[in-house]
């Protein structure tokens, strides 16, 4: 019946081209063709209303302008740092949840846990205001407890800047690190700890080779959310901030050279890819993986 | 260690201190937010100044705008759920439809696509808000050079804001309904089918069905990531502002506890949605 | 039983006992371990068994009483510390590691250099037969292979004592039948003491010298393999080890150490009495399928036994384990029976009419306990 079957096959391409439309034209048109829009625009430069030729001036003002590449690599700096600080704080409270409690004690605190990401970072960013700025919270009871003679101004340092960071990125650790613990068989711990291994080397040996990938997956998401933050920098750094995506709301919004916003956006793609390969590479892990995971 | 191991007792009690500290670093910004909401004072500061519903209830007679008077702030929740809506609607479609193409059907060129779709997770916002404000420009530009026309909702706006969220959104929503289309067992359907059921009938019967939980779960996060977004809306925003960038721009002024009512509604609707959420969840597991 | 010298004796365990919030795991339990033996814990699940393997390996500490390793009271010793090693349950291989390396783990722990250890390794999988694996990962192995890891990572530290945590269990029928012999092999090669813990009566009864049967935290019988199978202390142990047939009922008459029970239908059957029976008490009869013959007619059978009608009920060959299902005539019961190996019965057809003995001897009695 040669009928049936054209009209299976024909069925079958209907819905696999109307199952397909939606991704394309997501990608595509979303994803693909303004990033490459983006890179054409950051490769012109403009010689005259409404005229442009291509051109590497926005990079080379880049390179030429200290105030560019040095707000750059303290970006990148101090994303990375903050990086290592969620991995610090998050191991520790992923490894209770995962193996120390129990039960609902642990379901509890992974819940409390997640709690906070519930609401915007707009409104955990207020809160760290309210805390911490001159005539805030944690100012005054210093001064109340006679630590400090006058209220000190606690917000736009790098430190506090950290803070914020750490803070707005903990879920995205915690998260993938339970994870992988959970998926860590007690056994293996046993084992090792029965054969002589000690914390340091059990740490060493077991649990971080077990769980590199989801530290690798955690790292990389909160060092490309970090990298790309506007909110906490701007609120908690205020003038002292210094951080790229600002350089890159300037030259988009405030000044309208969008040929120069193109690069800087280039570049800041281009570092926080960068640090996902690299990552990926060291860990030895596959792209999709690591996304599913996180 | 793990509790079969012996832990000593300096062990233990770190531990319960970190723990402690952790809740503590956790929790304290909301809880100042929550609290100065109800501070008898023009700046949410210490120190106390007796207890308010001003911030609330507040109206212009009193010198004091309150939550429900401030009708800007009225109007960017408005607006941000106006966005999350669509935006959820949409992603939700989409995501849908991308899990039945990656699991179900087989063509040339679905590797580069899977990969293609978890990409948006890895382009901070602000540049898919900068690529996607640029490019729309391009096209407006390009429909009023060409054609005479003004298209308008490609210009900043929240058309813009919408499209700029889903283009991220959609991706978690893919990676959500796939993860539980995989598990589905797909003789179910073939089940179906040899009881006689029609095609259609199968997909709204059996894989809708059982579907649902994902498509919830789904449709609750980017409601949610929608709502909260910062980094993409502020690049494509327009003359309507969402709550997130109100707020943003009322907090680098100095605002009044207004900003802490407002929050504090905001704590309250997500742990009510987090919780019939999991609720749901639980009764689904059992 | 087990020699009781403490200077053979690997292990000692003295009035052991572990409650958890709702049960007591492990009851006032007293056995010891000879040098050089393979000592099983046998049990159903829920037991005690783990509890106790784990207390001595010292992942749990009990309750009360003492448990002393090569004459060393562990009390005070960490997990870590004692000369005992485990191989878990799903052997826990590292599989971040190679063979290698897993083998030479517990080595580099102890501050063994790397050249020595890797060569230790290396000797130790050779006689484990996996001479040319040790750049291989965990995964590419077979799962004897695995097993042969996991043992040999625990005795290239040369512990006094082996625990093994039901390492079989995860294995496949055939597989596992296979490891039963290499597990017996490896012991007697090493010599070292193997404390072996399962659910499976048989392996427990081809592979040790001792076995504990335990139940409810406590040793229902401790004994050779032989002595539990032949010899069951307890109706728990003659229904646990082996295949048995249960008939109850009550004491009619005891004569000597012999008894007459009377089963369901006035069925009366004659059984060797374990332990005090009064008459009228309810009991328990134990008949071993193979204790029992088999005839068409009552001159095939043994003479002086008391001979018994009965119906096949159902066939089931399986070479030389087959047998037969028969249901008693005048009672009912149901009981099976092997078939002989010499294949004389192999024309039975279902529904036919056939008799059975068996030696008084051979068939146990014992008074029927109140949670039996």
């Amino acid at each position: 019946m040669p009928d049936t079957t054209m009209t299976v096959n024909w069925r079958r391409r209907l819905v696999l081209a109307l199952l397909l439309a939606p991704a394309l034209l997501w990608l595509v048109g979303l994803i693909i063709l303004p990033h490459v829009d983006l890179a054409l625009l950051s490769f012109r430069e403009r010689v005259a209303p409404r005229e442009y030729v291509p051109s590497l001036a926005q990079y080379r003002t880049f390179f030429a302008e200290p105030l560019y590449w040095h707000v750059f690599v303290r970006t990148a700096l101090l994303s990375a740092l903050a990086t290592a600080l969620t991995l610090a704080v998050a191991f520790p409270i992923a490894w209770v949840i995962a193996k120390v409690a129990r039960g609902r004690a642990s379901a509890l605190l992974f819940m409390v846990c997640l709690i906070p990401f519930w609401v915007s970072e707009t409104v955990r960013t207020l809160g760290w205001m309210i805390l911490l700025r001159e005539s805030g919270v944690l100012p005054s009871l210093l001064t109340h407890l006679g630590i400090t003679a006058q209220p000190v101004e606690l917000l736009y340092h790098d430190a506090t800047i950290l803070v914020g960071l750490v803070y707005t990125s903990l879920l995205f650790m915690v998260v993938p690190l339970v994870g992988s613990f959970e998926s860590l068989d007690n056994e293996l711990i046993e084992a090792a700890y029965d054969l002589g291994g000690k914390g340091g080397a059990i740490l060493r040996e077991i649990v971080i080779p077990h769980a590199a990938p989801g530290i690798t997956a955690g790292c990389i998401v909160v060092f490309m959310l970090t990298l790309g933050n506007y909110l906490t920098p701007t609120l908690l750094g205020g003038k002292n901030s210094q951080w790229f995506t600002e350089q890159l709301y300037t030259q988009f919004i405030t000044r309208f050279n969008w040929e120069q916003g193109a690069a800087l956006g280039f570049l800041l793609l281009g570092l926080s890819t960068a640090m996902v390969w690299l990552g990926l590479k060291l860990s030895g892990q596959r792209f999709s993986d690591v996304m599913r995971r996180a | 260690m793990i509790p079969s191991l012996p832990r000593p007792a300096w062990l233990r009690t770190a531990t319960n201190l970190y723990v402690g500290a952790f809740l503590v670093f956790l929790f304290v910004p909301l809880v100042v937010v929550a609290v100065f909401a109800f501070n008898d004072a023009p700046y949410p500061a210490p120190p106390w100044h007796g207890f308010t519903l001003d911030w609330f209830l507040g109206n212009e007679s009193s010198g004091r705008v309150g939550l429900f008077h401030d009708r800007e702030l009225l109007g960017s929740i408005w607006t941000s759920t106006l966005v999350a809506l669509c935006v959820t609607a949409l992603s939700v479609a989409v995501g849908a439809a991308n899990a039945f193409l990656m699991e179900r059907a087989t063509f040339p060129g679905k590797g580069v696509l899977a990969v293609l779709m978890l990409t948006p997770l890895v382009i901070p916002g602000v540049i898919l808000g900068i690529s996607i404000l640029a490019f729309a420009s391009r096209l407006a530009d390009f429909a009023s050079d060409t054609f005479g026309v003004e298209a308008d909702f490609l210009r900043p706006g929240l058309p813009l804001v919408v499209l700029g969220q889903f283009s991220y959104i959609v991706a978690i929503a893919t990676l959500t309904i796939s993860a539980r289309l995989k598990r589905f067992d797909r003789t179910l359907e073939d089940a179906a089918l040899n009881l006689g059921a029609s095609h259609a009938a199968v997909l709204w019967n059996v894989t809708l069905p059982y579907l649902r939980p994902a498509l919830i779960g789904a449709a609750a996060i980017a409601f949610l990531m929608s709502f909260e977004n910062f980094n993409t809306t502020l690049m494509l925003v327009g003359a309507d502002s969402p709550l997130t960038i109100m707020m943003y721009g009322r907090m680098r002024e100095g605002a009044t506890p207004v900003l802490n009512a407002v929050s504090l509604f905001l704590m309250v609707a997500s742990a009510l949605l987090a919780l019939t959420l999991m609720r749901r969840d639980s009764r689904a597991r059992r | 039983m087990v020699p009781a010298s403490p200077a053979a004796a690997d292990l000692e365990v003295r009035a052991l006992s572990k409650r958890f919030a709702d049960h007591a795991a492990v009851r006032d339990l007293t056995f010891s371990v000879a040098r050089g033996s393979f000592f099983s814990i046998l049990g159903p699940s829920g037991c005690g068994k783990t509890t106790l393997l784990r207390m001595i390996a010292g992942f749990i500490r009990p309750d009360s009483g003492e448990i002393t390793i090569g004459g060393r009271s562990m009390a005070a010793v960490a997990p870590n510390k004692r000369p005992v090693n485990m191989v878990f349950q799903h052997l826990a291989l590292f599989p971040m590691m190679s063979v290698a390396q897993n083998v030479a783990f517990g080595l580099a722990r102890r501050g063994v250099g790397k050249a020595e250890r890797l060569r230790r390794a290396q000797a130790m999988l050779e006689r484990v037969g996996l001479a040319g694996s040790g750049d291989k990962r965990t995964d590419e192995l077979s799962g004897g292979q695995r097993q042969r890891v996991a043992i040999a990572r625990s005795m290239v530290l040369e512990p006094t004592l082996l625990l093994l945590d039901e390492p079989l269990g995860a294995l496949d029928l055939k597989l596992r039948e296979h490891m039963k012999i290499e597990l017996k092999q490896l012991q007697s090669a090493f010599g070292t003491t193997f404390v072996y813990i399962t659910h499976d009566q048989s392996e427990a009864l081809v592979l040790s010298d001792h076995v504990g049967v335990m139940n409810h935290g406590r040793f229902e019988q401790l004994g050779t393999p032989q002595e539990l199978y032949f010899a069951p202390a307890t109706s728990f142990v003659a229904g646990f080890v082996g295949a048995n047939n249960r008939l109850t009922g009550s004491a009619l008459a005891v004569a000597g150490d012999l008894v007459d029970v009377a089963a369901a239908g006035g069925w009366v059957i004659r059984a060797r009495a374990h332990g005090t029976i009064v008459t009228g008490a309810p009991v328990a009869v134990y008949v071993r399928p193979e204790a029992a013959t088999l005839a068409r007619a009552a001159t095939g059978l043994p003479q002086g036994q008391g001979v018994h009608a009965a119906r096949i009920v159902s066939l089931l060959f399986d070479g030389a384990n087959s047998v037969a299902l028969l249901r008693e005539a005048s009672s009912g019961l149901e009981l099976r029976i092997a078939l002989p190996q010499t294949g004389a019965l192999a024309d039975l057809k279902m529904g036919e009419r056939v008799c059975f003995s068996f030696d008084p001897e051979r068939a146990i009695c014992f008074a029927a306990e109140a949670n039996a």
